[in-house]
């Protein structure tokens, strides 16, 4: 009994001490003040896109505050990920599984949103770390390990040299203790989710994200979920430094419409309508009781709210009123279910088009009984497009056959970009500067010397055109290819494009992976134009500052976006045919070596002894004895004839 | 599934195209819009791409080349080109790495409703595609301006998809042009948000291609499928599409699937008596054993020799049979489709193709999109003799190497009998005292004796390489019928060839001695020559070597001075020597040719200017049969006649 109970109160012992610490630790904080509180923060953003889609965009964030007496312990913080700071010594990471493509030509290319959000298919892992520079490897390949393990992904695959490189300066957090790494095949399914969620201090059991249905979410056209922390220097020695920690998971969803409306023309024009039980078939009953803030937002973006006004001024003049930007907000011309708590309009200093507005519901204010399902009913059909990056990049590839082929970037100018352009046009030497980022895995042997550029359709000198490039080419086995570049590009500028030649290489046998064989993959290329910010600048106000979704938007980033990963069809052996092979030979050898030792080990006359043997049991005892001793008699006159001889 | 609701879009669009015909605007502008406005309405993405009509020419540089070179930037006017409209859907979940492509050619001067058809079950398709949520692949549809013929459409737009232009004056001049400016109206499509772009449009790597037809008159009593596979130089797609097009087509559809067949032979009465005798023999085989079931009926035999001989045929030409061939310039598998209905005039019949095409179509797609792995690499080397059944390549390989193994057997005991008796002659004349000196002398030019044999042989080979270089000359005559064009071609020849032979050639400057063996050791270079271009031509397009070795194998095994066989005068040399008569006549290519043309086609249509315009698309194809023509076939024939006509 006695053993029986010793568990028991070991496991009472270290829980009641778990308590104890964290109510040391609570009280330890309370003392410091405010300022130095852990935090959690929840906002939902919702836009609705041009091509009848919406987006949602969910934002947490933790943070735990720089300190000495937590020691190691939080009371909001997820622990394994300020181990994981600590351990691996990270002053900034993102890790981002993907499913779908960003579109950007209709979904915009410009907004915050995209420029962050967006993210290539698969995973993306970055990290800076603060650790001496021989030591960065080896904290990269235990982070990818630790990561691995933390989200159930094959994350690991990024410890190998060949997967991960290190950008010098055309990542935008440059510096030079950047590791960067994609997985662009890597699947991203409920079994991501659940450990990011796992972070969260309410988990998906309260709060917004509640909202996280899984049917709903997978359903939709693009699915990005993501984590972003930042370790803020420690001051001093032994001191744990802060870490904010930002999750975030932007979904794009299709409102239900009924298929039979379509068939009403005027119907068809409106855009669909939407609540959140509509597309997250959940509400939200009430706050993470944990979350100092709870918000869901509805964004407007500037080319909706440029042709709302529009529409709103035809009317305005077709019924001799005045027009005030007060009469638009509170009349627009579609219905939302709640009242908006607060109206943010943008600051617009550089874009003519118009400003994007931002309508705040604080979910404070609703309960288990009152649910908060946000919903949005247009009342007139709008058309807009959604603002995009200066030059709408797209790479794919050329040439066939599996010995050579060429990687093409192709950059066009965005007719919306004239607007911004416009500006800075009457400048005889204006440029517009194009960071290019690539990795090219090794078994894609590119030969830089071929890079072409043409400007125009018109074939351009590197120089002109290239400021700056930063090459470090792939060893075989050992390292991809990195190719960084900056592009000075006329501001009037049509189209560009850089081709760059590579030759297909050899596997070895045990290179490929043992998955189907579906071909190679390029992971994208990085292409950032560092002269535009995607930023929202709202108001200075007390609120703004204090919501970390809108403080991020107003962080001047530069705008960034990805381009296709790549497949190249690589030879291939045929795999089964040295296994038929095998099998057959082994089959012959077997029967070969079988009947041949089968052969070779009977002993025929002993089996016939055996046999006989056998049948001389079947006849008895008495006639064994017999025989037994006529064989000694035999035996003792065989003696007895030896010895006479 | 394919359901009502997309057939009824289907049909709309029909009807609109039909109509649209009947005001035929003068370049057919109109339909293009009309699909383009279709397309957008799905929420696809569209784009034109235009295209100029590049003439066919023989570049004697450019044979093997790949296909992107060989361009020559030419003026074009306005009147010569193409639009092509492309709609493009993305896969909602997939990554974008791998396209598929669905092609319905269409000429929008002088559709008939067949072409009408195949657009409609297209869209239908593409709009149930444009639905689902199973894609991983993105979806390219893209209808071919065919007014250029359907594989130039084609091949245009795989050349700007592959290996596009980034520096070009001749776009520029394109976009003058008044007719295309208008497409660009169509814009936004204010529902669904999709945008049409006139710039080129891609989607990742093609994964598999369906080229999709119909034909309107057809005199079928069922609705039946043909499918065409045959790319360039006898290229094949993967087995396994035909065997998915097949599978879904019967089992699923209960349609009728059928592949090219040489209906002379179905006819022919050997042949049923060569498959009655299989029949009895599998019978007698399966009274023996039951277990033994090799057996087949003497019609399935028929029918099963038909359709190898057909597609022995169409490999050997090394032609494509379809648009689908551009598809496998670039390694992409594709097969184009024919759908032929029964015949029938009322509109309930679209609307009954339509969903059984459309849901074949979509059976097909849906199966190659769920592919995570490419086409297995081992089933492109086949001969099909029935839509479900083929013959492996390892197993047809084994028929041609017996074909061809003789030939270096005799070609090493020609040329060992040659040499020995050379030398035996020699010592046997040469006086005793001298015998000493010269042996060493004559053995040393015994062995090397091959060497002017080898010259002949080589110089001959030469003349080849010139008789095919000389079409070359001949398409820079303007205006020249193919009779004439092949006349001079054959008088060229013959020029070239009497100078090469007085030049270089002049009969053996060798000890007169060896002459008489001479004629081994020419057949003995001859034979092994053949035996290498053989080989090499099996591995390039195994058809035509096949075809090649059936003909020439017995010529050159054969091939024996006429005066010997005269000298002798024996039944066996005389049937010999009438043996080397007629195959000297129909191995000779043009020869061949027309005994061929003549047996399928019945000698009426048969004229000298038919060879010309054969050989002409062979060249323009890039076809390798036609080098093995001109520098493996023609050089043997007339080594074989310079055997044959040996003085000795």
């Amino acid at each position: 009994m006695a053993l029986l109970q010793r568990p028991f109160f070991v496991l009472l012992l270290v829980l009641t001490h778990q308590f104890m610490q964290y109510w040391i630790a609570f009280g330890s904080v309370n003392e410091e003040g405010q300022k130095q509180e852990e935090e959690f923060n929840e906002e939902l953003l919702l836009k609705p896109l041009p091509d009848r889609k919406v987006l949602a965009h969910f934002h947490f964030q933790s943070s735990a505050p720089p300190s000495t007496s937590n020691g190691r312990h939080h009371h909001i913080f997820p622990k394994a990920i300020s181990q994981l700071v600590q351990k691996f010594r990270v002053k900034e990471m993102e890790l981002s599984f993907t499913q779908g493509r960003w579109n950007y030509e209709s979904w915009g290319g410009f907004d915050p949103i995209p420029s962050s959000n967006a993210k290539p298919p698969g995973v993306e892992l970055w990290a800076v770390f603060d650790v001496p520079q021989h030591q960065i490897d080896a904290s990269w390949q235990n982070l990818t390990h630790t990561l691995s393990g933390l989200f159930c992904a094959s994350i690991n695959f990024l410890e190998s040299t060949t997967t991960y490189s290190a950008p010098e300066w055309s990542f935008p957090p440059a510096s030079g203790n950047l590791r960067y790494g994609t997985l662009p095949r890597e699947a991203v399914c409920t079994e991501n989710l659940t450990p990011w969620l796992k972070l969260l201090p309410c988990r998906d059991k309260a709060g917004i994200a509640v909202l996280l249905d899984r049917p709903s979410i997978y359903r939709g056209f693009y699915h990005s979920q993501r984590l972003h922390l930042t370790s803020t220097g420690s001051g001093s020695e032994g001191m744990v430094s802060g870490i904010i920690l930002e999750q975030t998971l932007t979904v794009v969803l299709q409102p239900n419409s009924q298929r039979a409306g379509m068939a009403y023309a005027s119907e068809r024009h409106i855009q669909p309508s939407w609540s959140l039980t509509s597309i997250f078939g959940k509400q939200v009953s009430g706050t993470c009781v944990l979350a100092k803030s709870s918000n869901v937002y509805l964004l407007l973006d500037r080319g909706l709210v440029a042709e709302l006004e529009h529409l709103h001024k035809e009317n305005e003049k077709s019924a001799e009123n005045g027009f005030t930007s007060q009469n638009f907000w509170t009349k627009p011309s579609f219905e939302l279910s709640a009242d908006p708590d607060r109206i943010f309009i943008e600051e617009n200093s550089l874009h003519s088009k118009g400003s994007s507005v931002l309508y705040k519901f604080q979910v404070e204010k609703y309960s288990e009984s009152e649910p908060f399902d946000l919903s949005l009913t247009w009342k007139i059909p709008v058309v807009w497009l959604s603002q995009q990056a200066p030059l709408h990049a797209s790479r794919f590839l050329m040439g066939s056959g599996n010995e050579r082929g060429a990687i093409a970037i192709s950059l066009k100018s965005t007719q919306l970009s004239e607007g911004f352009m416009g500006a800075n046009a009457d400048d005889e030497r204006c440029d517009l500067q194009v960071n290019v980022f690539q990795v090219v895995p090794w078994y894609v042997k590119v030969y830089f010397h071929s890079l072409q550029v043409f400007v125009n359709q018109q074939p351009k000198a590197i120089s002109d055109i290239i400021e700056k490039i930063h090459v470090s080419p792939s060893k075989d086995k050992v390292s991809p290819g990195v190719m960084e570049m900056v592009l000075k590009l006329p501001c009037k500028v049509n189209s560009a494009a850089l081709t760059i030649e590579f030759d297909k290489g050899f596997l070895h046998i045990d290179e490929y992976p043992p998955d189907a064989n579906q071909g190679f993959d390029i992971p994208s290329a990085i292409i950032s134009f560092p002269n535009f910010h995607a930023s929202m600048i709202f108001l200075k106000d007390d609120s703004v500052n204090k919501s970390p979704l809108l403080s991020k938007f107003q962080e001047k980033s530069p705008v960034m976006s990805y381009t296709e990963a790549l497949l190249v069809p690589l030879t291939t052996p045929d795999f089964s045919m040295p296994y038929n092979v095998i099998t057959i030979t082994c089959t012959v050898f077997a029967l070969y070596f079988g009947s041949l030792l089968n052969v070779l080990r009977r002993r025929v006359a002993e089996e016939e002894r055996f046999l006989k043997e056998k049948a001389a049991k079947k006849t008895g005892r008495l006639s064994l004895l017999l025989s037994k001793l006529s064989a000694k008699l035999r035996g003792a006159w065989n003696e007895g004839s030896l010895r006479v001889s | 599934m394919l359901a009502n609701q997309h057939v009824l879009e289907g049909n709309r669009l029909v009807n609109d195209l039909t109509s649209s015909n009947l005001k035929s605007s003068e370049t057919g502008i109109e339909s293009q819009r009309i699909i383009a406005r279709y397309m957008l309405d799905l929420g696809a993405e569209a784009s034109i791409h235009k295209f100029h009509r590049q003439l066919n020419h023989f570049h004697p540089l450019h044979f093997f080349s790949s296909p992107d070179s060989g361009i020559i930037e030419e003026n074009y006017s306005c009147s010569s080109y193409g639009i092509n409209t492309v709609g493009i859907i993305r896969a909602p979940r997939g990554d974008g790495k791998e396209a598929i492509v669905l092609v319905t050619p269409y000429n929008a001067l002088k559709s008939g409703l067949g072409e009408a058809l195949s657009i409609g079950i297209a869209y239908s398709v593409f709009s149930l595609l444009s639905q689902v949520t199973w894609l991983a692949k993105d979806i390219i549809w893209l209808v071919a301006d065919s007014r250029y013929g359907e594989y130039a459409a084609v091949s245009a737009w795989l050349r700007d998809y592959q290996t596009p232009k980034f520096s070009s004056l001749s776009t520029l001049d394109a976009e003058m042009c008044p007719d295309i400016d208008n497409l660009y109206d169509l814009k936004v499509n204010s529902i669904t948000g999709s945008k049409f772009s006139s710039s080129f449009k891609r989607a990742g790597t093609m994964a598999a291609a369906l080229v999709l037809k119909v034909r309107n008159k057809s005199d079928q009593f069922e609705d039946t499928i043909s499918i065409y596979a045959e790319a360039s130089n006898g290229q094949m797609p993967n087995l396994d599409l035909i065997n998915v097009v097949n599978y879904l087509a019967v089992h699923r559809q209960g349609l009728h699937v059928k592949v090219e067949k040489l209906w002379s032979l179905l006819n022919s009465s050997w042949l049923k008596i060569l498959g009655e005798i299989f029949e009895s023999l599998g019978k007698v085989a399966k009274s023996l054993n039951p277990k033994w079931k090799f057996g087949i009926t003497a019609t399935e035999y028929v029918e099963g020799t038909a359709t190898l001989a057909s597609s022995l045929y169409y490999q050997a030409l090394g032609l494509p049979t379809g648009p689908h061939g551009a598809f496998r310039d670039y390694q992409i598998d594709a097969i184009t489709l024919e759908i032929l209905p029964k015949f029938s005039s009322d509109k309930v019949r679209h609307s009954d193709i339509l969903l059984r095409g459309g849901r074949l179509i979509e059976g097909v797609i849906r199966s190659v999109n769920n592919l995570l792995e490419k086409f297995h690499q081992s089933f492109f080397l086949y001969l099909l003799t029935s839509p479900s059944k083929f013959v492996s390549v390892g197993v047809y390989m084994i028929a041609f190497a017996l074909l061809i193994a003789p030939l270096p057997i005799v070609a090493a005991s020609l040329y060992v009998d040659a040499s020995s008796l050379g030398n035996c002659s020699k010592s046997d004349k040469s006086t005793p005292s001298a015998s000493l000196d010269t042996d060493e002398h004559s053995i040393t030019i015994g062995s090397w004796m091959w060497l002017n044999s080898a010259k002949l042989v080589f110089l001959v080979h030469l003349w080849g390489a010139i008789v095919s270089l000389i079409p070359y000359v001949i398409c820079q005559i303007p205006d020249c019928t193919p009779t004439t064009s092949f006349m001079i071609w054959v008088l060229l020849s013959m020029l070239s060839f009497l100078t090469l032979y007085s030049v270089l050639a002049s009969p053996l400057s060798c000890a007169k001695a060896s002459q008489e063996k001479e004629w081994a050791l020419v057949k003995s270079v001859t034979i092994s020559s053949v035996f290498i271009g053989l080989g090499l031509m099996s591995v390039i397009n195994f058809a035509t070597a096949e075809i090649g070795a059936l003909l020439m194998v017995p010529m050159c095994l054969l091939a024996r001075p006429l005066k010997l066989d005269v000298r002798a005068g024996t039944l066996r040399s005389f049937s010999r020597m009438i043996g080397n008569l007629v195959l000297g006549l129909i191995a000779f290519p043009p020869a061949a040719f027309f005994l061929l043309k003549g047996m399928l086609d019945g000698f009426g249509s048969v004229n000298v200017g038919a060879f010309w315009i054969w050989v002409e698309s062979l060249w323009a194809w890039n076809s390798a049969t036609y080098l093995f023509i001109g520098m493996v076939h023609l050089p043997c024939w007339v080594l074989c006649i310079h055997i044959l006509l040996h003085t000795c």
